[in-house]
């Protein structure tokens, strides 16, 4: 199976600076892939070189087999959300739908109005005049009835409050049920991720630090409670991702495809929150951040 | 992607197409006034022009919207077109669609460049309403105020024929490039504003006088073809001396584009014979002492070489320097295109 979206080696400088730099993923096919990681982990970069509106500086990117620019026809299968889901203020919602129909040969008009009245838009309506959560409905909207065997979000709720979030989630979640497309969202915040996604890649200075299907990260990663001790004694197949210690007890963080059989540990199971908290404070280096406090 | 470019320019378009009815309405509405002042002023049409204040803000006011019509164009359409989306984040939406950026700006460019083609023609009516004007000049007929300007002279020739629509295709290219480059609206509208407007006030200078090969004529200086005398210090002093010397082309209508006076060799003379102030006809000069003075300058081989364009070459003119008008607005296109593809978030 091809992947969605393979790179190797990418890199973006703007000017002196690296927004990303030797990045290499690769996200599989058919899943809704929730990126996450700190403000400057390179997301947004990634995902504007995934649809051509970046080139690299290095490297590589390559979305369904081939380069983003290729050709209007593999522009056809890839559908964007941009950051802040952009709309012209001076065009009503009728108007969006018809620079969709005009620009995209796989245009689902009849999908595009369906979603238009369920969503309870005014097809005359000024995108100027939405709300924030509506234009970002409206926004989706276009990406969707485009028909993308591929829809990528570039932080499609930052800017909307906590209920108009939950909605965009839960419709886009339906669409994907509905047309078969596979999907990245990038957010920085885990909840988005964890109401909307099955996989998460957790991306820190352009280094992805685990990616995997949500529930599988979340059954093999473990907190082990007890008695201080080195964390160099674990068994092969427990792999330490974080450590803290008292003067008595040691919390540590594993993860393990095997069960845990030694009984001086009190083992429970994780957050997602704790866990790509546990992978971003490992990755920016050992200095106890205030973060780890959740991991006690 | 027609359909998009349209709905974003519609509402230039109709301002535009509102001013473009009002300009050639007042043109229409006087065009026939002045025809008919021709006809019944003959020689006097630009004494009586001048004494029509309606006929001549007509003139001078649709001389000035030619001119602005670069400007205006490209300050509103060119330098909004991509620096507006950059702005508010919409290339983002419209360059990930199914449509290359170069397609996409290739549509724009060529229905706003249609559109800026169209506004360009006010140069061609306005040149359809001089037409008596132009008959009036080509008659010889004399006159002092501006409109008596032959069509071919700098100061007008921009404002005249086809040379506005090169000039106003140019100012829309520059406009989006502005845009491009700076990626802020009102930035790029300032900095069209003062690339076109010199663009305009350079075009005269360093363009129209090198585009065609003047005609070269040599005339005899006569005391009637006088045209220019300028002379300095107190008359009847020892320290009189001429400064400028000309005589006219009997070629009305013509653009002179270089006149200087030569000597039997056919060299340039640079400074002039002290003795040419005899032939500065003044109060209470005599007859005879100019008229030798002419005849010295005749028999010592002195003649006014003459650079100029014969009213005729008006088309050819604006033919060429319109062609490369519209060249460069293609350089500054190209650069667009150049500059879409690159990164842009």
């Amino acid at each position: 199976m091809t992947a969605m979206i393979r790179s190797d080696g990418l890199g973006k400088r703007f000017g002196r600076r690296w927004a990303l730099q030797d990045c290499t993923l690769e996200l599989p096919a058919g899943r809704v892939v929730g990126l996450v990681g700190p403000n400057g982990a390179g997301k947004s970069t990634l995902l504007n070189l995934a649809v051509g509106m970046l080139t690299p500086t290095a490297g590589e990117i390559r979305v369904l087999g081939a380069l983003p620019t290729a050709s209007d026809a593999r522009r056809a299968k890839v559908g964007f959300v941009g950051q802040d889901t952009p709309t012209y203020d001076g065009l009503s919602v009728a108007d969006h739908l018809r620079l969709g129909a005009g620009l995209n040969p796989e245009w689902d008009e009849a999908l595009a109005r369906q979603r238009i009245v369920s969503l309870g838009l005014d097809p005359k309506q000024r995108a100027a005049r939405l709300s924030g959560g509506q234009r970002a409905q409206l926004a989706l909207t276009l990406g969707i009835a485009k028909r993308p065997e591929l829809l990528i979000l570039d932080e499609p709720v930052a800017s909307l409050d906590p209920l108009a979030r939950r909605e965009f989630l839960q419709d886009l979640m339906e669409a994907v049920a509905e047309h078969e497309m596979s999907v990245v969202l990038s957010s920085h915040l885990v909840s988005d991720v964890e109401r909307a996604c099955d996989y998460l890649v957790v991306l820190v200075d352009s280094r992805v630090q685990v990616a995997g299907d949500i529930d599988h990260l979340l059954a093999t990663h473990h907190r082990l409670t007890g008695p201080r001790r080195d964390p160099d004694t674990l068994p092969a197949d427990q792999h330490l991702v974080t450590a803290s210690h008292t003067d008595r007890q040691s919390t540590l963080l594993v993860r393990t495809e095997q069960p845990i059989l030694d009984p001086s540990w009190e083992v429970s199971r994780l957050s997602l929150e704790d866990l790509v908290i546990a992978y971003m404070s490992r990755a920016t280096g050992p200095a106890p951040r205030p973060t780890l406090e959740a991991l006690r | 992607m027609t359909w998009l470019t349209w709905r974003q320019l519609r509402a230039s378009v109709a301002i535009a197409a509102v001013g473009l009815a009002a300009a050639v309405s007042v043109l229409l509405a006087t065009g026939q006034r002045l025809s008919g002042l021709l006809r019944t002023a003959g020689e006097n049409f630009f004494d009586q022009l001048d004494d029509d204040a309606t006929l001549e803000a007509v003139l001078v006011l649709g001389g000035r919207l030619v001119w602005a019509l670069p400007v205006i164009v490209g300050v509103f359409w060119g330098a909004p077109m991509v620096a507006r989306e950059l702005e508010a984040g919409t290339h983002r939406l419209v360059w990930t669609q199914s449509i290359s950026r170069t397609r996409w700006l290739a549509n724009k460019l060529a229905l706003t460049g249609l559109v800026a083609a169209v506004v360009g023609t006010l140069g061609l009516a306005l040149t359809w309403w001089s037409r008596p004007i132009d008959d009036a000049v080509g008659q010889g007929f004399n006159g002092s105020s501006v409109a008596s300007v032959p069509r071919l002279w700098p100061d007008v020739f921009g404002t005249r024929g086809v040379v506005p629509i090169g000039m106003t295709v140019l100012g829309l290219c520059v406009g989006v490039a502005a845009g491009l480059v700076i990626r802020r609206t009102v930035a790029a509208m300032a900095l069209t504003l003062v690339t076109v407007v010199a663009v305009q006030l350079a075009a005269p200078v360093l363009l129209q006088p090198h585009l065609l090969t003047p005609t070269r004529d040599t005339i005899v200086y006569t005391v009637d073809r006088i045209t220019e005398l300028q002379i300095t210090g107190p008359p009847g002093s020892e320290d009189m001396e001429v400064v400028e010397f000309a005589v006219g082309l009997d070629e009305p209508g013509a653009w002179l584009v270089d006149l200087e006076m030569v000597d039997a060799e056919g060299r340039v003379v640079t400074d002039l014979p002290e003795w040419l102030v005899d032939c500065a006809p003044h109060p209470g000069s005599d007859p005879d002492v100019v008229a030798a003075c002419f005849d010295r300058l005749e028999d010592e081989g002195y003649r006014q070489r003459v650079d100029y364009l014969a009213a005729s070459r008006f088309w050819q003119l604006q033919t060429v320097e319109t062609g490369v008008l519209l060249l460069l607005a293609a350089c500054v296109a190209g650069f667009c295109f150049w500059r879409v593809r690159r990164d842009l978030t």
